[in-house]
């Protein structure tokens, strides 16, 4: 599965990536974006706007589908369990509800290798901790290039923290996702 | 240039240390009769990495052996497991639907009984008291407030909370459509917030486990709101057949707000009176 986390512009980012993906993008996408604490659906709303995939808030015990974007109710951690989704309203980690390391740290315990995790743009070092566990569980780990980021910081922490070599702008983490999970039928003819 | 790379998604493997915390939730339960089993898995997982941080042992395998020697420290443990955090008045909007859509149909009963199931340490103990004393229905109201465990029953009948909080749920009751000052409920000394004892006069603090324990009486309405989402989907199940077994028929039943019904074997017994704010009304 797909985790994408991200705070200051991060929903920009996401919007021009989720506009790369065709509705048939087969694996599910769980995204943790810092968002004010108050329930509203216009972050949903937004980023539905420029997606062919649906994009709903994820629900306690949701099962995780493909062809799906998931995001992370306000006030609430995300989890990734086994077989669904789990929320949480434990303490903020690192003043965020959601974490990013939370989404990701869970999302390793349960696929393991196969998580690719993605962090955005962020003027903190949420996601850091997360990625690095992915890593070493053998995911994939992709950052925002931190000179097309509003802020570098988040990015640039988990670059740090992982030496990844998968640096794009948000179109080309879009193209690349395609490329990883939608194999080029073209070539093979 | 976007690079070629190995598709990574090979075969999910589970979680090297799911084998281990398996073996202190099973140890525990050998051991205490405290069962933990059935709880969510993320959740639980963090909860007793932070004891094993805590604790200084390493690994959960440690952990366990701790835990099994050490009655203080299983108490530790299972202080850890069981609290949830929680707020006054939390979700303005479930509170506010509540008040709109259903206090008018409580109205109509001479007696009422209400439950808040895993009341943690209270805070939405007393935001419903101050509300069905604002809807004049406090005098003909029990409420029964249980939890798992003690130490947050001690709190909830307490009723003192950091004054630092009180902005906030100032600002959540009047968003909830509170009609008064909401400081007349509490008075403040320079740290804590004491909530009024005459809101407590119908509240019943009592022990009981969600996970194991039976029905023990007939309700109104039960509100069980962010506490469910702490066990996996065969514990909720369970649950819910004990809210059913314990409602009235066309009671109310109030979950959290990213709660649905929708995932649980109990849909077809409730309708929806308020989707959004996860207000249901069982039917049959």
């Amino acid at each position: 599965m797909i985790v994408i986390g991200g705070s200051l512009g991060g929903m920009k980012a996401l919007r021009v990536i989720l506009k790369e993906l065709p509705a048939t993008f087969p694996l599910p996408i769980a995204c943790a974006l810092h968002r004010r604490r108050e329930p509203d659906d216009l972050l949903s709303h937004i980023l539905q706007q420029d997606s062919a995939i649906p994009v709903s808030e994820a629900l306690d015990k949701e099962p995780i589908c493909g062809s799906h974007v998931y995001i992370a109710p306000p006030d609430y951690h995300l989890q990734v369990d086994p077989l669904n989704f789990s929320l949480s309203i434990d303490d903020p980690v690192q003043y965020a509800r959601p974490s990013i390391d939370v989404l990701f740290e869970s999302a390793a315990d349960a696929f393991g290798p196969a998580v690719i995790a993605i962090v955005l743009t962020g003027a903190n070092h949420d996601g850091q901790r997360g990625a690095a566990r992915i890593q070493s569980r053998g995911g994939l780990i992709i950052v925002q290039d931190p000179e097309t980021s509003e802020s570098p910081v988040m990015p640039q922490a988990t670059l740090d923290a992982t030496g990844t070599r998968h640096v794009y702008s948000p179109e080309k983490i879009g193209a690349f996702l395609l490329k990883l999970v939608v194999p080029d039928t073209s070539k093979n003819r | 240039m976007v690079e070629d790379v190995k598709l990574p998604l090979r075969q999910a493997k589970p979680d090297p240390e799911a084998v281990e915390l398996r073996d202190l939730l099973e140890s525990v339960f050998d051991r205490y009769g405290v069962d933990f089993r059935d709880y969510a898995y993320s959740s639980v997982k963090r909860r007793v990495m932070r004891r094993v941080l805590d604790e200084k042992t390493g690994t959960i395998s440690a952990l366990k052996e701790k835990v099994l020697a050490d009655p203080l420290a299983m108490d530790r443990l299972q202080v850890e497991l069981t609290i949830h955090v929680t707020a006054m008045f939390r979700d303005p909007g479930f509170f506010r639907a509540f008040r709109e859509k259903v206090v008018p149909a409580l109205k109509t009963y001479p007696f009422l009984r209400l439950w808040v199931a895993g009341c943690s340490t209270g805070e939405e103990v007393y935001s419903l008291a101050i509300l069905l004393r604002e809807e004049g229905l406090h005098d003909r109201c029990r409420i029964y407030a249980t939890d798992v465990s003690d130490r947050v029953l001690s709190k909830a009948k307490a009723g003192i909370y950091p004054l630092s909080a009180m902005q906030e749920y100032t600002r959540n009751y009047q968003q909830a459509g509170g009609q008064h000052a909401f400081a007349e409920y509490y008075t403040a000394d320079s740290d804590f917030a004491i909530f009024r004892p005459f809101l407590r006069d119908n509240v019943l603090f009592a022990a009981h486990n969600l996970a194991g324990d039976a029905s023990f009486n007939e309700f109104n309405a039960i509100f069980c709101r962010n506490v469910m989402i702490y066990f996996n989907r065969s514990l909720q199940d369970r649950v819910h057949g004990l809210f059913h077994e314990s409602l009235l028929m066309y009671g109310y039943l109030g979950l959290g707000r990213s709660e649905t019904m929708r995932f649980s074997s109990h849909e077809n017994y409730y309708e929806p009176i308020a989707v959004k704010e996860r207000l249901y009304r069982k039917i049959k």
